[in-house]
């Protein structure tokens, strides 16, 4: 069984159903990718995985137990950790204090997971005294990815990282992301720009109006003529 | 389907019901403790609803908590004394000059700050527009004072102020509506648009400025001086000229009643024709208004303003409407209370009374509601004038174990407040358990 | 000489007094924006809550002046204080577990909230009258005078005379150890940057464990401490009187929002900005212009304006910070 599986998820905001059958599955240290046009439920499945929201049927296990009735908090503590598209920082609050409140269900001495962090992100060890909302675009994100391994997590899920930066900027969080999951951190991971995360992906999903439409490894889904022709612009 | 059948026949009965309780408490109140004083309850009462109309309007149809209500229901009440009252002889001559240059001062001022701010940018702006308001200030305090001054030398026992237009008082009613409007531009245009609170916030403080300003300029309405003997609305009488009426005592001693105590009566009763008549006028207006293409687009904005916005409606300026709309019924509120109580005493308004008890009626009668504006506005006044004397009684009683000594002297003293603990715990039990009120907008 | 005599008497009439009403009104501010942050109402309550808070820390002051306790040069009032704060503060929380929570519980819109407040409101003018009446109190004891105008003649030989009441450095003295001890808890302890986070990011605090019912709590407690403390001090340095505490509303409200409402840094610059214009604008300066300009008596004050129109200024000043600048001279929470 894989690390994380979400099977048969089916559910909605208000009455309507986005969510159809949808599964999703990611194993120890691998990254997954969900791609898929707008609308398409990306989000909401991410979201479902986390527990924001009410599924009808279906369920969801970490690690070999069900975590389906957890609340997202209970989540995090079960080893999940979650940045979310958009409001990902404290604003008003230094570099250092977002890893501090990160790691605020840690009762244990969080030094040195900050330290890891630091290395992974340098650019925010010069920046810790600073106010994380004077960063530039792509620094805040690594605030945010940052602040969500503060709780050492076993999977990360990071929904849209790359939104609003810079190409450049992009590559940078892919390639930081994937020196993540080589930690052994499993990745789920939300992308608008699907060809460059499918590239980095060992598993891919496209959705279609809340239904799995493919999934295959990230390679093949990008080799495949129907994915390429409907979802990548040829 | 039965069910709903059963909902919509009790909410059907809802409102005759709580208005014939209404009813029993006043004719409860006219026979346990005499007509007069249930008519006089009655008459304030029905002036409440009229204040607590504005303020559902505000509230209720678009959701603007105007937590200034008594700075509207004041600048109303001065529209009697400027409009009823007889003219002060020789004031005018001697300050009116001098007034009217001030304010063209002030006006002028102000409107020349405006168009600098508008034309210069920087330093120079600043500058400038200070420049021209500090000058604007002492030119028009060197035209403002010595006419004040004069003003209010003339026959300073009595008089000491302007005086009025010496036109008949009805006239004063819409004059009171148009000058709360004035204000309510004036605060609306700055303070609405941005946070929903802010309004709150803008409103007390003007609340609090027209009542200092209604207390202080003596030469407008002789401050904390009071103006008394305002002339009281066609057709409602005098009591005394009733008692020297022969047909009046006469008709009376037919009837068996005392003339004296029937001419207090008959007052009251033409004062309550005459609300009444105001009350149903109103009623029309505003349910009419309600069922427009324009009532119903306020409620679409209440309920969403995003989605309002997004169908390209201009939310600031509805808002703007239906906050002078509604503060200008305030003043109208403010305009009759002076006329019923014949004088003007600015330091009475008091925000609990005039501004957060009409909050109270609002919500307990039913936020967006008309009728349940009216209800709320009677039943509450009969509360909030019962817990008065209810609060005494229930304390002594609650003291009674006690033995004597200041802390018994201390609690039964303290029944006067008992009122303003219970509107609190009607605010917040209406809130919590029935948020929408007595009698709920359909 | 006469320039050093205009200067005492502008210290004397207007920057002395500024500072301290400056100082209250800071610690009112600060209240407000707190609740504004964590629970993201204004709060009508307030100006009642200062008047409760103030109203027990007199009754126990009584008390020990009854048992002969005193502080000696100092007020009585300031003995009294902490166990002024705890009962204010508990009353805070009893509150909020009665009336506040169940609002949070359906995320009710803010203005429905303030609705609420208003209804609090009432409750706490109840029984902040009940307590102590509607009487206006004078409870300061102890020395008066730090300086007084004799021996301010005495020792400088100037004609204006200067007096420093110990109520005013009281005042500043106290706000200043309270100021520095919230911000230590707002930037140092794990707590008060939860505060932090949570006022900043509700759903991301949520997110990362941070428990919203210690948080608000924690909020409450703080404000009824400086509600209490805040009145205590407009009480000791002028009067205790209910309805005044009301009526502070308006000025506290317009320190919070010039300031920049939910920046705790902004409500301290917004009450003494708020206090010099209070105070500036309705002195008469008279005396201050004839020592300046010699062989000249104005007619009048030089008034500004008059005290009873003091309220207008802290409404001018809000209503010139709304058009201009609505997010306040500090960057406060979004408009």
């Amino acid at each position: 069984m894989s690390y994380l599986s979400a099977t048969n998820m089916t559910g909605g905001y208000g009455k309507a159903d986005i969510l159809h059958d949808c599964t999703l599955t990611v194993d120890k240290g691998q990254i997954a990718v969900i791609v898929g046009p707008n609308g398409a439920g990306k989000s909401t499945a991410m979201k479902a995985v986390f527990g924001m929201l009410g599924l009808r049927a279906g369920q969801v296990t970490l690690d070999g137990t069900d975590i389906s009735a957890l609340s997202p908090q209970d989540r995090v503590k079960k080893g999940m950790g979650f940045v979310p598209q958009v409001n990902n920082v404290f604003p008003t609050m230094t570099v250092e204090e977002n890893l501090e409140m990160g790691a605020f269900i840690r009762n244990d001495n969080y030094r040195v997971t900050m330290e890891q962090v630091f290395d992974l992100f340098p650019i925010l060890k010069d920046k810790r005294r600073q106010n994380a909302g004077e960063l530039s675009g792509g620094q805040r994100q690594q605030v945010a990815v940052g602040r969500a391994l503060m709780t050492q997590p076993k999977l990360l899920m990071l929904d849209e990282p790359t939104a609003g930066v810079s190409p450049i900027v992009m590559d940078e969080l892919f390639d930081r992301i994937i020196e993540v999951a080589r930690t052994g951190i499993s990745i789920l991971m939300v992308e608008q720009n699907a060809r460059q995360a499918l590239e980095i992906a060992d598993k891919g999903y496209v959705l279609v109006q809340g239904a799995n439409k493919y999934t295959d490894t990230g390679q093949a889904l990008l080799a495949d003529p129907d994915v390429r022709r409907t979802f990548l612009g040829g | 389907m039965s069910n709903t059948r059963q909902a919509a026949e009790t909410s059907r009965l809802r409102a005759p019901l709580f208005f014939a309780i209404m009813t029993a408490l006043i004719v409860l109140e006219g026979v346990t403790s005499g007509w007069n004083s249930a008519l006089g309850i009655l008459n304030m009462g029905l002036i409440s609803a009229i204040m607590a109309l504005g303020v559902n309007m505000q509230w209720g149809y678009a959701g603007l908590f105007n937590a200034g209500a008594m700075g509207f229901v004041a600048l109303g009440g001065l529209a009697p004394v400027l409009i009823s009252m007889p003219p002060t002889q020789g004031a005018f001559k001697a300050g009116g000059f001098g007034l009217i240059v001030a304010f063209i001062i002030a006006a002028i001022a102000v409107l020349a700050a405006v168009w600098l701010y508008k034309r210069l940018h920087g330093l120079a702006r600043g500058l400038a527009v200070a420049a021209v308001l500090i000058v604007g200030f002492f030119a028009y305090r060197f035209f403002l004072d010595p006419a004040v001054s004069a003003i209010e030398a003339i026959n300073p026992s009595a008089a000491g102020n302007l005086g009025g237009l010496g036109l008949p008082t009805l006239i004063s009613w819409p004059v009171g509506a148009i000058l709360a409007a004035g204000a309510a531009w004036l605060v609306g245009k700055t303070a609405l648009g941005l946070r929903s609170d802010y309004l709150a916030i803008a409103t007390l403080g003007i609340a609090e400025i027209l009542v200092a300003v209604l207390k202080n300029e003596q030469w407008l309405d002789r401050g904390v001086l009071n103006v008394n003997g305002i002339p009281r609305p066609w057709p409602v009488p005098y009591e005394i000229n009733l008692q020297n009426s022969q047909a009046f005592v006469a008709q009376m001693q037919a009837w068996g009643i005392d003339p004296t105590l029937g001419s207090t009566i008959t007052v009251k009763l033409a004062f309550l024709v005459l609300f009444v008549v105001v009350i149903l006028v109103l009623l029309w207006l505003t349910e009419m208004s309600l069922r427009s293409p324009w009532g119903r687009m306020m409620r679409a904005i209440r309920d969403n303003e995003i989605s309002a916005a997004a169908m390209g409606k201009n939310i600031t300026r509805r808002h703007l409407q239906i906050f002078v709309l509604g503060s200008a019924v305030i003043g109208l509120a403010g305009a009759m209370m002076i006329s019923l109580d014949g004088q003007m005493t600015p330091s009475s308004y008091n925000p609990l009374r005039y501004t957060f008890l009409i909050l109270v009626m609002v919500i307990v009668g039913g936020s967006g509601s008309n009728w349940g504006a009216i209800l709320g506005g009677v039943l509450i006044w009969y509360v909030w004038v019962k817990a008065g004397d209810w609060g005494p009684d229930i304390m002594g009683l609650l003291a009674s174990p006690f033995p004597d000594g200041p802390f018994k002297a201390h609690m039964i003293a303290s029944a006067a407040h008992m009122r303003m603990l219970v509107m609190g715990v009607i605010l917040l039990g209406v809130l919590r358990f029935s948020p929408r009120g007595l009698l709920p907008e359909k | 000489m006469d320039i050093i005599n205009a200067l005492v008497a502008v210290t004397n009439y207007v920057i002395i007094p500024a500072t301290a009403y400056g100082a209250q009104l800071a610690l009112g501010a600060l209240g407000v924006t707190l609740i504004y942050s964590i629970l993201r109402f204004s709060n009508f309550a307030h100006g009642d809550t200062m008047a409760f808070g103030t109203g027990v820390t007199i009754l126990i002051t009584w008390g020990f002046q009854a048992m002969g306790i005193s502080f000696g040069p100092l007020p009585t009032a300031l003995l009294a204080l902490p166990f002024g704060i705890v009962i204010t503060s508990a009353l805070m929380l009893g509150t909020d577990r009665v009336v506040y929570r169940y609002y949070r519980r359906v995320r009710a819109a803010p203005v429905v909230m303030v609705m609420v407040s208003v209804g609090v409101m009432f409750v706490m003018n109840a029984l902040t009258r009940f307590l102590i009446g509607v009487d206006q109190i004078n409870f300061d004891d102890g020395a008066r005078f730090i300086i007084n105008a004799r021996q301010w003649r005495e020792m400088t030989g100037l004609t204006e005379p200067l007096t420093l009441r110990s109520t005013q450095v009281i005042t500043v003295v106290t706000a200043v150890i309270v100021v520095a001890a919230l911000f230590w808890f707002l930037g140092r302890t794990r707590t008060g940057k939860s505060m932090r986070a949570f006022s900043d990011n509700e759903d991301l605090a949520l997110l990362s464990g941070i428990d919203p019912n210690k948080v608000v709590a924690v909020t409450w407690i703080i404000t009824g401490a400086l509600a209490t403390i805040a009145g205590t001090l407009y009480g000791l340095d002028k009067s205790f009187k209910a309805f005044t505490y009301f009526q502070l509303l308006l000025p506290i409200f317009a320190s919070a929002i010039v300031g920049g409402i939910g920046n705790p840094v902004g409500a301290i610059a917004g009450g003494f900005v708020i206090s010099f214009s209070e105070v500036g604008l309705t002195y008469a300066w008279k005396k201050v212009v004839t020592y300046l300009i010699p062989n000249w008596e104005p007619d009048g004050l030089v008034q500004l304006l008059s005290t009873d129109y003091k309220y207008a200024v802290s409404f001018t000043i809000l209503i010139l910070v709304l058009i201009f600048k609505p997010t306040g001279l500090f960057k406060g929470k979004i408009v």
